[in-house]
């Protein structure tokens, strides 16, 4: 017998940790001597309440979308995906080649050649540690986290050393050229008298990021693979006994989040920054991480999460910017909301079940 | 009149919505065996655990000799004088004998004093109930049974007069079951009085002056057990009569199907455990293969099933079939038409978390009639599995409920149903019957005889003789990897296949119990000799 229905496991127990996290926000905002209403009254105005707010949103939200997609393929085959800000790096990497180095005639061709480039650069980063896990038992937890810094290594070598421009100073490639510049939401929704979504990064990628979910829905519950990928999660022996190989479905796998990590950099890269920077994925890899616990690895809970993040994001950046509340505690609030919604989620979900099981039984 | 040793006054237990134990009261006499009989989910562990301080009762109060006793935890029923051997030991492996009876009953913080005395207490009981263990050996050196003494001694070194053993016999040769008996037998002689649980019912025939009998968290019945009989007592488990024999023809037996040579597997710890099985399952037979658990047995099916390699010749109608690399895996298997019911329905068999209709197709999920275009086509699936669900008799036929939410049977039935409907040419079945209630035993073994007069060869593994003895055409017993000998169903008794089983295949000049304990002796030393 399941202990409680499906949507108070998928609606109630994210819903009251998100609610436990604010209540402990608001307690660490009070202590500073800041009025925690307005801050939240903040948050909300500067994220959601303009048009600009929404852009920028958004554009996190894309960002997140993906990375926690990332992670939660890895989940439904019981892994642990640490590596998808390394993916996301080297993604990135893929795009600025394709974009700096082939001709586009215009920047939907060039999208669809970056997001294979960046799914594959993205893969390949997985599959070193995807291979050592399926075939020398290295766990992937150890070796996805040591590929974050070589990554970061390598992309450091490669912007410094050879994609940097003569003469510049920054660890940055060129400019993209014209034709790969993504269309942002301003380009897509503004008007003349309705100037929409003015200055903010938000672009098309983020409608490639629904349609990711989408087909992540697909994968995972209507096609072979992706139930062979569940099973093996569920238990390996059971999907040895009916002949899944585990070194096929590890592999396969992390391929899959690693693409989707490396699909990232397009709305950093190719949508935002128009060229590759350092610190493109300012830790979107490991938010991901977040975002697939609370979003319990279904598209549609990833989908909600990452505007959730979203959200923190930009809201976060307002209050750094309107107030005296400090850049730190705004990390400090994320952190929260990751600690009640990921790692204490058995403190909410085991009153909660209790409590569903009590009145089951008084109406049973 | 004396007092109960035991009396339990409207005990009851909820987990949740499920009631373990309703409002159950027993008494236990002093100097008696007292079975206590039922099927798995019964309540009978639940019971034994409130009786051993694991859980509290919700309500319900314990008498120990007439005096009421709150058992709040095991250090309480100890000193109750409530000793329990349980189904899985608890005993520290690369510790001695000694070192574990002593364990957490010191007398100090020094302790050779403790082991001094605890040798010369070892010394006193075992030559008064036919308890003997070497103290000195480590308990990973020791086969089960022996083990199994050493919890005894655990519990009688810390004076317990009431003794209570959980499946007893579940891992022991039938040799080795019949010296338990022996013991409690003493024990019962020298006024201890002995709670045993059972699924088996010539146990309790056998063994016990009272027997209980609990269905669905309920005590429906207390009886002398000379005053019923095993048809009665399965009855009362079940609620209604039960053919306990299997109806069966003769078999109609035709060509090999299954010729197995000279298979050797070696496991992850570098230990052989097959060791040049050498088999053949003719059309239209079932030959059951008898042995104690752990014998290499599981190995042997996990190789046929195509997830363990091993070297050897297996030849499927004729012709061989890959023992290692890529074409020897559970897909390969399934397209050679072999089928496999495996041990552990719960590890292996099915996914738990996985609706029934996802678990029908499990296995065979890459049938290309279960596709459409790149997606599966789940609503052919879905219609299917209620199909089969409904003529399996899977209760309740609702095809969207998890695996987990299904009973020990019911579950045996979604796996036997997605095996057997395939129609295979060789069915490979392990311990079909472990974990299912008696009404469903019925059932899956009129399944297995039916196939096999469809002409189809079946490989029957089970560690219960009843079950290999009432549904084989031909019976050979395992022992140590190794295949100790073949016998016809009707050509052998028990006594036999437990000695086979415990690698003795001469009968023996001296008593049964002391070659038995000499032939598992020596197997334990090879394979502790291998491991390093």
């Amino acid at each position: 017998m399941d202990k409680m229905p499906a949507w108070a496991d998928a609606v109630l127990v994210p819903l009251i940790s998100i609610l436990l996290a604010a209540v402990l926000s608001a307690l660490v905002i009070l202590a500073i001597g800041e009025n925690p209403v307005d801050a939240f009254k903040l948050m909300v105005e500067g994220a959601l309440m303009r048009s600009a707010g929404w852009g920028y949103t958004l554009y996190y939200t894309t960002n997140f979308i993906f990375t926690g997609l990332c992670v939660a393929v890895a989940f439904h085959a019981k892994m642990f995906n640490i590596g998808g800000e390394g993916q996301a790096m080297i993604g990135g990497l893929g795009v600025a080649l394709v974009c700096l180095f082939i001709p586009f005639p215009h920047w939907s061709i060039a999208l669809l050649v970056a997001t294979l480039a960046a799914g594959a650069f993205g893969a390949l980063w997985a599959l070193i540690p995807a291979y050592l896990q399926a075939t020398r038992g290295s766990h992937i937890v150890i070796t996805t986290i040591m590929f974050n810094f070589i990554a970061a290594a390598v992309l450091n070598y490669v912007l410094v050393n050879v994609l940097r421009p003569q003469g510049a100073m920054d660890p940055a490639t060129a400019k993209f050229p014209e034709a790969t510049q993504l269309p942002t939401f301003q380009d897509l929704f503004a008007t003349a008298e309705n100037p929409l979504f003015r200055g903010s990064p938000a672009n098309v990628t983020f409608f490639l990021a629904v349609l990711a979910c989408v087909a992540f829905w697909f994968l995972m519950w209507r096609t072979k693979l992706g139930y062979e990928i569940r099973a093996f999660g569920h238990s390996e022996s059971a999907a040895r006994y009916a002949g899944i190989s585990p070194v096929r479905i590890t592999v396969v796998a992390m391929l899959i989040s690693g693409g989707l990590a490396g699909m990232m950099a397009l709305n950093t890269t190719m949508g935002e920054a128009e060229r590759l920077v350092m610190n493109a994925t300012e830790g979107a890899g490991f938010i991901g991480i977040a975002v697939a616990l609370m979003g319990r690895s279904h598209p549609v809970g990833i989908f909600l999460a990452a505007l959730l993040f979203g959200f923190l994001y930009q809201g976060g950046a307002e209050l750094a910017l309107w107030t005296n509340i400090p850049r730190e505690l705004i990390t400090v609030i994320q952190a929260l909301v990751i600690l009640f919604t990921g790692a204490l989620d058995n403190m909410v979900r085991m009153p909660l079940e209790r409590i569903f099981m009590a009145t089951r039984r008084r109406n049973g | 009149m004396t007092a109960p040793a035991i009396e339990l006054q409207g005990i009851s237990k909820a987990f949740g919505p499920v009631q373990a134990n309703k409002d159950i009261s027993i008494r236990v006499m002093p100097g008696t065996i007292h079975g206590i009989i039922g099927e798995n989910g019964a309540g009978k562990s639940t019971l034994m655990s409130i009786l051993y301080g694991f859980y509290k009762a919700d309500a319900g109060e314990i008498f120990i000799n007439g005096q009421r006793t709150e058992i709040s935890d095991s250090q309480a029923a100890i000193s109750a004088g409530i000793g329990m051997v349980f189904q899985h030991f608890k005993l520290v492996q690369n510790f001695t004998v000694l070192e574990n009876v002593i364990l957490g009953a010191e007398d100090g913080p020094m302790l050779n004093a403790s082991l001094a005395r605890a040798r010369g207490v070892l010394r006193q009981l075992s030559e008064e109930y036919e308890l003997s263990v070497d103290p000195d050996q480590l308990i990973e050196n020791l086969s089960v049974g022996h083990q199994q003494r050493v919890e005894i001694l655990k519990a009688l070194y810390r004076q317990a007069d009431i003794l209570i053993l959980d499946e007893p016999t579940g891992v022991l040769t039938p040799a080795e079951a019949d010296h338990l008996f022996r013991i409690l037998d003493n024990l019962r002689a020298e006024g201890k009085t002995i709670i045993l649980i059972t699924h088996k019912l010539r146990e309790i025939m056998e063994i016990t002056d009272t027997v209980s009998v609990m269905r669905r968290g309920q005590m429906t019945a207390t009886v002398k057990t000379r005053e019923t009989s095993p048809e009665e007592l399965a009855e009362l488990m079940v609620g209604r009569k039960v053919l306990l024999r299997v109806d069966k023809a003769p078999a109609e037996i035709g060509a090999p199907v299954l010729q197995v040579e000279g298979l050797r597997h070696v496991d992850s710890h570098g230990v052989e455990r097959l060791k040049g099985v050498s088999l053949e399952v003719r059309a239209g037979e079932i030959l059951g293969i008898a042995g104690v658990a752990g014998n290499g047995q599981s190995e042997l099916l996990e190789v046929l099933g195509g997830y363990a390699d091993a070297t050897g010749r297996v030849l499927v109608n004729g012709s061989e079939i890959d023992l290692t690399g890529a074409k020897s895996d559970g897909q390969s298997r399934r397209a050679r038409g072999i089928a496999h019911v495996p041990e552990d329905r719960q590890t292996e068999g099915l996914i738990m978390a996985y609706t029934a209709w996802e678990n029908i197709v499990f296995g065979y999920h890459r049938d290309p009639r279960y596709q459409s275009g790149m997606l599966m086509n789940n609503a052919l699936i879905r219609e299917e599995a209620q199909d089969k669900m409904t003529r399996y008799d899977v209760r309740p036929p609702n095809p969207q409920l998890a695996a987990r939410n299904f009973s020990g049977g019911n579950q045996q039935k979604i796996v036997l149903a997605r095996e057997i409907e395939r129609d295979p040419d060789i069915l490979l079945i392990g311990q079909p019957t472990r974990g299912v209630d008696i009404g469903a035993i019925e059932f899956i073994h009129q399944e297995i005889v039916r196939l096999r007069d469809k002409g189809k060869a079946i490989l029957l593994v089970s560690v219960e003789l009843d079950e290999i003895l009432s549904l084989s055409d031909r019976i050979a017993v395992m022992f140590d990897g190794q295949i100790m000998g073949e016998r016809l169903p009707a050509e052998t008794d028990q006594t036999e296949l437990g000695l086979l089983m415990a690698g003795v295949t001469e009968r023996p000049d001296k008593p049964l119990i002391e070659a038995v304990d000499a032939s598992l002796h020596e197997k334990e030393a090879r394979e502790a000799e291998q491991h390093d």
